[in-house]
């Protein structure tokens, strides 16, 4: 019985832990008051302040755009090459696959003076496009390693006989190949979009001209210090991270219940 | 399907992959020389100077801050995992969820939650202050530090560590206590020698990104706290001396190859990729 309340405890000390600076964030920003440590009344007035800050609604256009147009285009590169590399001989594909590696092994700081070193060996100016091309190199490896396994599960002969039967490879790929990875493609692409939102360090390094995305914009208002905004910013994101988790979490146990298990 | 389906992403990862490694490796092992052709000349120079004390300092205190903070997690991590892995199915999914929501959140935020907490009018000196205390200096500290890094990279450590206690094979440790080994045998015999490779990659994620992090250290370290990473930051952002910037994320990168092949002698090969992916 003690026992059984420590562990109790036990777990909801982590909890607390990782729960309390959340908190504490989303009661401050109904605080009425620009310094944190005490209660003023509530207010709606940081979320307004948010809202009109022309530097935060212009970092968020930028983390959505580069967002969306990377992991479109990462999600298309990453499975064409899954698939190419699927089809490889054993010791090119384990080259490949070890470069592949690279960009998820090396930590965020390396890849990112690297690729800042490359855009300014090229003479580009650095901004949206350098920081989209970025954000492309670091999210290809995670499609492939999403899309890959899937194809593995797929029967080798299944292309090969609807080839045999009159299907073009691109009707094979699309009526055979497609379905069977889609599962993985759909995860690569969730995995590339909610890493290019959260990305800091490598966009950090290789942006430039004014382009800052939110991550950018929250490094340097924290840097100047406490910006009650910060907390409406982050109350924001929470709750659209928390409704995303529940719907997604409520789509998965509908599809176990569906499937009987 | 054919495998040039793959041609355009070798091209890509040559160009934006291994060249702009290579290019990271050409500018660590030159300096500048206006007598040369190309502008710079081979030398030691960079490494030479990263001997010099400040610098050994600096990356002395990152692998030291990061060795601690990985343990701490550990410590906190593996009981954890060990309670979660043991209660019902329904329960445990509950408490993964927990875990993994606030890894959702951009982790400027979470850091940026700390300086609200630990600051000088923070939550917890207002508190001693109402009670009589006096205040006391948490912020931009070595302390404020590590608890950034372990509240950052916790869930690192307790997710891989929980995957591989929830595979392990309950019958083992029946007939183990059929045959009369008691609770710390049992733990010390069976469960953790068979949890290592969670331990391991746990162990990894959490070491990695903190040793070479620059951002925990600025937030809460304050402006003028070093570790390695922030000294590439400076060398590229504001020095601009990029062969020495260059030299320095070698070395960080040596230090992180260093400590994967430690970990990899542990692990067993057989049990590899049990990570997050």
């Amino acid at each position: 019985m003690v026992e059984k309340s420590i562990k109790k405890f036990y777990i909801f000390l982590v909890f607390l832990f990782l729960y309390a600076p959340i908190l504490v964030l989303i009661i401050f920003s109904f605080n009425n008051s620009r310094l944190q440590g005490s209660w003023e009344g509530f207010t709606l007035n940081w979320y307004r302040e948010l809202f009109k800050s022309r530097e935060i609604m212009k970092s968020l256009y930028y983390t959505l755009s580069i967002a969306t147009l990377s992991s479109i285009i990462v999600t298309i590169i990453g499975t064409l090459s899954a698939i190419g590399i699927y089809n490889m001989k054993s010791f090119r594909k384990k080259i490949i696959l070890n470069i592949n590696y690279l960009p998820v092994l090396n930590p965020d700081i390396v890849t990112g003076i690297s690729l800042m070193t490359l855009f300014i060996f090229l003479k580009i100016r650095l901004g949206y496009t350098t920081m989209l091309l970025s954000h492309i190199t670091f999210n290809i490896p995670y499609v492939i390693l999403a899309v890959l396994p899937k194809l593995k599960q797929m029967p080798k002969d299944m292309p090969e006989a609807a080839m045999d039967l009159g299907a073009t490879p691109f009707y094979a790929f699309r009526k055979v190949i497609l379905p069977e990875i889609s599962s993985g493609i759909v995860t690569g692409a969730l995995i590339a979009f909610t890493l290019s939102i959260d990305d800091f360090v490598i966009s950090f390094f290789t942006t430039g001209s004014g382009v800052s995305n939110l991550s950018i914009t929250i490094y340097s208002m924290a840097r100047r210090g406490i910006d009650p905004k910060i907390n409406a910013l982050s109350t924001l994101m929470f709750v659209s991270v928390l409704i995303l988790m529940i719907i997604i979490n409520k789509r998965s146990s509908n599809k176990l219940k569906r499937e009987g298990v | 399907m054919k495998k040039f389906t793959s041609y355009p992403y070798i091209i890509w990862s040559v160009i934006f992959i291994i060249f702009p490694l290579l290019l990271v490796l050409l500018y660590g092992i030159t300096i500048p020389s206006k007598t040369s052709f190309f502008g710079f000349k081979l030398s030691i120079e960079n490494f030479q100077r990263f001997c010099e004390p400040i610098y050994l300092r600096v990356l002395w205190k990152s692998v030291w801050l990061a060795i601690l903070s990985t343990l701490i997690c550990l410590i906190i991590g593996y009981p954890f995992s060990m309670i979660l892995a043991k209660s019902s199915l329904k329960r445990r999914n509950k408490f993964v969820l927990l875990i993994v929501i606030p890894m959702w959140m951009n982790f400027l935020l979470r850091t940026y939650s700390w300086m609200t907490i630990l600051g000088k009018n923070g939550i917890i000196n207002n508190f001693l202050r109402i009670i009589g205390l006096p205040a006391l200096d948490l912020l931009y500290n070595d302390g404020a530090v590590i608890l950034g890094m372990v509240y950052n990279f916790l869930p690192f450590m307790i997710l891989p560590i929980y995957t591989v206690l929830t595979k392990m094979n309950r019958n083992i440790l029946e007939v183990a206590e059929d045959l009369g080994a008691n609770r710390f045998v049992i733990f010390s015999k069976i469960v953790f020698p068979l949890s290592l490779p969670g331990v391991i990659s746990g162990i990894t994620m959490v070491f990695m990104p903190a040793v070479s992090t620059f951002v925990i250290s600025k937030l809460l370290g304050g402006g003028q706290y070093w570790l390695i990473g922030n000294l590439v930051e400076e060398q590229f952002l504001r020095i601009n001396d990029w062969h020495f910037g260059s030299a320095i994320a070698l070395i960080l990168m040596i230090v992180i190859l260093f400590a994967m092949a430690i970990m990899n002698k542990y692990e067993d090969k057989e049990d590899r990729g049990v990570g997050l992916w």
